[in-house]
């Protein structure tokens, strides 16, 4: 057994990279006080109109096609999908009031559909491609290439760990960071985590409880979404694999208690996580199955969850309206 | 100060003296399905297929024959049971989102003797210990998040969550190890028939148990002891300790019950419907039966009509790929779409809106 | 500030602060505020009276962008203004610290002080902090800016929602019963810092129904009844009767006629009562008392200072670490109640009524009808298991003849009451069942004076009847004329008995504060 650590943190790295984006996006919408179980969905419809738009913008540009654009193209597309996903879902629990689990599980079932559909229909319809769609090696090898120069790369130790990953794992990061500094430092960030934790209080002190809720779970869905599309287009190798997406935003649900609730968490957490996912294949233990290895993060996230509420500390718990709905008038 | 003055365009109340009459409420439920189904048609146009026709072969192909009915039927069993299961806890206020993974341990324990105790046991005295062991590991698997949740107080939405991907992963290894058939195939092998449900009218027996479990579950809630502590557990738990009950017995109680009907529908799915195990045994029926549960009210009756019109669904949805050429995954869809509709319906029911008049007010 | 007459129409509008005119607001079929004119003056503190229900805190949400008035119109400072959110409100310089808190329980001070305010960017703690303690020491508030809202006391908490407006630069503040959860000493406290904000030009509208609050702290009274402004008046050229008259429509006798029972005897023996709470802190210490058949014991003591936990210790609700309650029927041997099951202790004739701050929390559930409610004490009778719906259902009946209560049937849920009739329903359930120790507290609360009256009545026929009555209340006036014999409690401890008869309030006062109410040295 020859167990490469570097390359194995490696690997774990480019396979949380998904889960980072959900993560993160999942946060932003839950430090809001609503609990989007759509993310699933959300990240479903992410990787497939992100596909479908490089997919068609690669059959458009033929050979002059550009990797920036089409990382561009990617992330809008998916973006705009989570968005109008979690606006769908925002609609109904901010605005009608409907119960954020079952509408979650509503929005899973949509989006996995919806998802589901337009990955086959473009294999069905994409003629001569023998019923198998894929984008042009210049894409594929441009979304798995690292974005720092080959220099960086060749440092030992440092470079691999530190500089060769795709360029969504360096995005990801930034939005972690950026949301942490946003919720920790800035006053947005602040009203932020007082409408969910309290949006009689917020709104009290003049805070505009749905502008922000909406806000937070466009945006986080958007986010989430885009995981969907970095599965597809790094893991996937630009192409549609229900079964291997599928889970994911689970997965990224599981993550975000696991966090507490904290973005900075996220970044090493989706790397734990990923690491956990391929651990099975990296350092296989005789008497420990590759099943149950697939379990552990789910097991650790429980664990997590029951000593976060065993211990009572109060910086640690869920936001305290999570799940449930704010209707001014019922004061 | 020089802003304009406005009312809000709309303004909301609930609504508390005047409550609809049933009538109205279901003319609104009835409405917004019918907008869904719309919503639908106008999807099937656009994918180029006449959606009278595309929703005349989704309902000809599930009622119109026999094996399409019995199809339906197969769908809808656990559909229903699952959703039945999950009542009292939503009573309860207690969000058990866990039916998949309680399924899942159900059909496990089930299978565990069908695989290894068929030739001891009698065919009747075989079922009946399936069944039971299925219920009971259900029970187990929803009553552990509940303990600690009557305990610590900790999360169940998020605890159920992580206890299906564990019960799953748990079948799956079983699957690839343990009870493999032929090596190599990561399958368990297929039941001996004295393991399988026996059929009534052309579907396994499950479909008696859960319509037993349908009137049975209604006068549970509403007519027994448990019932009525189920109920005020949900309004207040503070208010249940007063009134003398056992607060934490009552959650746990009522979870393992919840369980140990998601592990009858989960040995009913691996007895009856696919007289095998697999991981992937709920078949998303635990997630599914949740949005039932929800929109029936928690009423058993309406949950069979809309456990129907899921499984219509699913079903005619498979005709429609074969037949236009429009991939089946247009029936999640479609149930997302009649899901969300029916959601968004429930504020009508409960609020009342009022949009602004249209003079303008101010000077 | 010459003006004797109070008419709207002869004020000139330059001294208003503010001016409400016409103001009609509808819940549904209830008129909560009927066409009500209105104004404040600047640099004054106006009491706005009114029993519960009478439409004071709808008022004044109208002013601070909670409600939006469906008739009428606002002016501030001379100009018409439209509030629609509390945003709109504190940009008119309104800002209202309600009754109950609205702060967030994770965030420090600062943090819940800069909530809202329209200032993008940084959140620079340090520099907020100054600010906050800038404020503090203008007006005397004591007050740490990185302390978080889980670790303070209710007057912190209060003190904190002052700030809050104040940072906002409120100049018109809005006080929604403020004193209700405090001792009489920070009450005191709080009423001096009203005085230094009102001599900074700030005016204030408190919203009270304590008329002894009234007559010291406000220059004018609003008066408040079901939704109607009955008269505003000069405090200096009123009294106590008047005021009450006006506030219910009629002269009543503001006294409780106290009734002597001839021969008390011991019913309950509580001796060295511990109990903690799920965290392990102490919440009764040694705490030892007897309660008279034939007689009602007050309880008074700063929320939270263990109450809830006696009552729910003798009630069996809560683990008592030691201690014992010995209970003593007419006729039957005396028992420990300590280690019984509530249920035992119910059917043994020890009857709860408890009001919670929601009403509905604890007693009663909202969502089910009287029937159903009934149903909580008998739940577990009988046999099988299906619940008996019949003798609930009588004992509804006689309930709702014999309290008057105000139903359309016996299934509408209770939680579409009005508060009186939901503690109507509570302390009637309780009674119904004739019970040997009847326990109530905060029975009153939330309700006008008559239904209050109607609730003293019933304790008093209880105790008439040689039950013992427990009566844990808020309001110290009425302890004194209602209660035989009042238990002052202090942090989980007893810190003595007084005779209602001869006590004072300012007595009481010191006690709840500090064991026996010595005044801690350097305190």
């Amino acid at each position: 057994m020859n167990f490469n650590l570097i390359r194995f943190i490696q690997a774990a790295v480019s396979n949380g990279a998904p889960l980072l984006f959900g993560t993160s996006g999942e946060i932003l919408t839950e430090k809001s006080g609503n609990l989007n179980l759509g993310v699933e969905g959300l990240m479903f419809m992410g990787g497939a109109f992100g596909l479908a738009g490089v997919y068609y913008y690669d059959k458009a540009a033929g050979d002059s096609v550009s990797v920036v654009t089409a990382t561009i193209i990617a992330l809008l597309c998916a973006f705009a999908a989570g968005c109008l996903g979690s606006l769908i879902y925002s609609f109904l629990t901010i605005s009608l009031r409907a119960n954020q689990n079952v509408t979650g599980l509503a929005l899973t079932i949509f989006g996995t559909g919806v998802g589901q559909f337009v990955g086959e229909y473009m294999r069905t319809t994409s003629a001569g491609s023998g019923g198998f769609i894929s984008v042009s090696n210049t894409l594929k090898e441009g979304f798995i290439a690292s974005p720092f120069p080959k220099a960086m790369q060749g440092i030992p130790v440092i470079g691999p760990l530190l500089f060769s990953h795709n360029f969504f794992v360096y995005l990801g990061i930034a939005i972690a960071l950026f949301l942490s500094w946003f919720m920790g430092k800035t006053r947005k960030g602040l009203y932020l985590r007082a409408v969910g934790e309290s949006p009689a209080t917020a709104d009290a002190a003049g805070i505009s409880v749905e502008k922000y809720k909406y806000l937070a779970t466009v945006i986080g869905g958007g986010i989430s979404a885009i995981g969907g599309v970095v599965y597809t287009m790094t893991i996937a190798g630009t192409v549609w694999m229900r079964d291997g997406l599928s889970g994911e935003g689970w997965i990224a649900v599981a993550l975000v208690i696991f966090c507490l609730w904290r973005p900075i968490n996220a970044i090493w957490g989706s790397v734990l996580f990923g690491g956990l996912m391929l651990l099975y294949l990296w350092l296989p233990v005789p008497f420990i199955p590759s099943q149950i290895y697939k379990v552990v993060q789910y097991m650790v996230t429980t664990v997590v969850l029951i000593i976060v509420s065993m211990r009572q500390k109060r910086e640690n718990q869920p936001p305290a309206s999570l799940g449930s709905a704010y209707f001014r008038e019922e004061r | 100060m020089n802003k304009k003055d406005k009312a809000p365009l709309i303004r909301i109340a609930k609504r508390s003296k005047s409550v609809l009459s049933p009538a109205k409420v279901w003319a609104i439920r009835i409405a917004s399905l019918v907008i869904a189904i719309i919503i639908g048609g106008i999807i099937f146009a656009a994918l180029g297929a006449n959606p009278f026709s595309a929703y005349g072969l989704i309902l000809s192909s599930s009622f119109a024959k026999a094996t399409g009915r019995r199809q339906v039927f197969k769908l809808m069993i656990p559909l229903l049971g699952t959703a039945l299961a999950l009542a009292p806890c939503f009573k309860m206020r207690y969000w058990n989102i866990g039916g998949e993974g309680q399924i899942t341990m159900g059909a496990m324990a089930a299978s565990y003797f069908a695989l290894f105790w068929v030739d001891r046991l009698p065919a009747p005295v075989l079922l009946l210990v399936m069944c039971l062991a299925g219920a009971l590991f259900g029970g187990i698997w929803a009553a552990i998040p509940a303990v600690f949740r009557a305990r610590w107080g900790t999360n169940e939405t998020l605890f159920t969550l992580m206890l299906n991907y564990i019960a799953i992963g748990i079948v799956a290894w079983l699957q690839g190890g343990p009870w493999e058939g032929k090596p190599g195939s990561q399958l368990i092998p297929q039941f001996k028939d004295k393991a399988l449900l026996p059929r009534v009218m052309g579907v396994h027996c499950g479909w008696i148990i859960v319509a037993v479990l349908v009137v049975v579950m209604y006068v549970y809630l509403n007519y027994t002891k448990h019932g009525y502590e189920i109920s005020v557990l949900g309004e207040s738990e503070n208010t249940a300790r007063y009134a003398g009950m056992d607060v934490a017995k009552v959650t746990v109680r009522t979870a393992f019950l919840s369980g140990a009907i998601c592990g009858i529908v989960g040995f009913m799915l691996a007895s009856g419907t696919n007289g095998s195990l697999q991981s992937t045994i709920a078949n998303g029926a635990g997630f599914t039966a949740i949005t039932i549960t929800w929109l029936s009210q928690l009423n058993p009756f309406a949950m069979v009509a809309i456990s129907l019109m899921m499984a219509v669904l699913s079903k005619g949805s498979g005709n429609v790929q074969t037949t236009y050429g429009i991939p089946a995954s247009i029936s999640g869809i479609i149930t997302g779409i009649i899901l969300m509709s029916m959601l968004a319906c429930e504020f009508f029911v409960n609020y009342q809106v009022f949009f602004r008049r249209g003079k303008e007010e101010g000077r | 500030m010459d003006q004797k007459t109070i008419d709207p129409k002869h004020i000139h509008a330059k001294e208003q602060a503010v001016d409400m005119r016409g103001i009609t607001k509808r819940f549904g079929p209830v008129v909560a505020n009927d066409n009500i004119d209105l104004y404040v003056n600047k640099g004054e503190i106006m009491a706005l009276l009114g029993e519960n229900g009478s439409g004071k805190t709808t008022l004044m949400n109208m002013l601070a962008g909670i409600y939006m008035p469906d008739e009428g119109e606002i002016l501030v400072d001379g100009r018409h203004v439209t509030i629609n959110s509390p945003k709109d409100a504190l940009a008119c310089g309104i800002g209202m610290i309600h009754q109950h808190f609205k702060l967030v329980d994770v965030f420090t001070a600062a943090e819940n002080v800069v909530l809202g305010l329209e200032e993008g960017g940084r959140l620079d703690r340090a520099e907020i902090a100054a600010k906050v303690s800038a404020i503090a020491d203008k007006y005397g508030f004591k007050i740490d800016p990185n302390k978080k809202v889980y670790d303070m006391s209710v007057s912190e908490k209060q003190t904190l929602e002052i700030i809050k407006v104040l940072y906002r630069g409120a100049d018109f503040l809005i006080l929604d019963e403020p004193t209700a959860v405090l001792t009489p000493q920070e009450i005191s406290h709080l009423f001096d810092v009203l005085r230094a904000m009102k001599a900074d030009g700030k005016s204030i509208v408190i919203i009270t129904h304590k008329l002894n609050e009234v007559m010291e702290i406000s220059d004018v009274v609003a008066v408040l009844r079901k939704g109607r402004h009955i008269k505003t008046v000069r405090t200096k050229e009123t009294d106590p009767n008047a005021l009450t008259e006006m506030m219910v429509g009629h002269a009543i006798s503001l006294d409780i006629e106290r009734q002597s029972y001839d021969k008390p005897v011991p019913r309950l023996t509580v001796a060295g009562l511990c109990c903690r709470d799920n965290e392990g802190v102490s919440k009764l210490d040694n705490v030892g008392f007897v309660a008279y058949g034939g007689e009602i014991l007050g309880v008074a003591g700063i929320a939270g200072s263990g109450q809830k936990e006696l009552l729910e210790s003798i009630a069996g609700l809560r683990h008592v670490t030691s201690g014992s309650i010995i209970y003593t029927p007419d006729g039957r041997v005396p028992m420990d109640l300590v280690g019984k099951t509530p249920m035992e202790i119910r059917d043994s004739g020890v009857a709860l009524a408890f009001v919670p701050e929601d009403r509905l929390g604890m007693g009663l559930v909202g969502g089910m009808g009287m029937t159903g409610n009934m149903m909580l004490r008998s739940w577990n009778r009988g046999k099988g298991i299906f619940v008996d719906r019949k003798s609930p259902e009588k004992m509804a009946k006689e309930v709702y003849k014999n309290l008057e209560v105000a139903t359309p049937d016996l299934d509408f849920p209770v939680s579409k009451l009005s508060g009186g009739n939901v503690q109507k329903v509570l302390v009637g359930r309780e009674i119904a069942s004739s019970p040997s120790v009847l326990m109530s507290a905060y029975a009153v609360r939330g309700l006008d004076i008559n239904t209050s009256y109607v609730i003293y009545d019933l304790m008093q026929e209880q105790k008439m009847k040689g039950v013992a009555v427990i009566f844990v209340g808020e309001d110290l006036d009425v302890l004194l004329e209602l209660c035989d014999r009042i238990l002052v409690h202090c942090a989980g401890k007893v810190s003595g008995i007084v005779d209602a008869r001869t006590a004072s309030k300012e007595e009481i006062g010191l006690m709840m504060t500090s064991i026996g109410g010595e005044e801690a040295a350097g305190e």
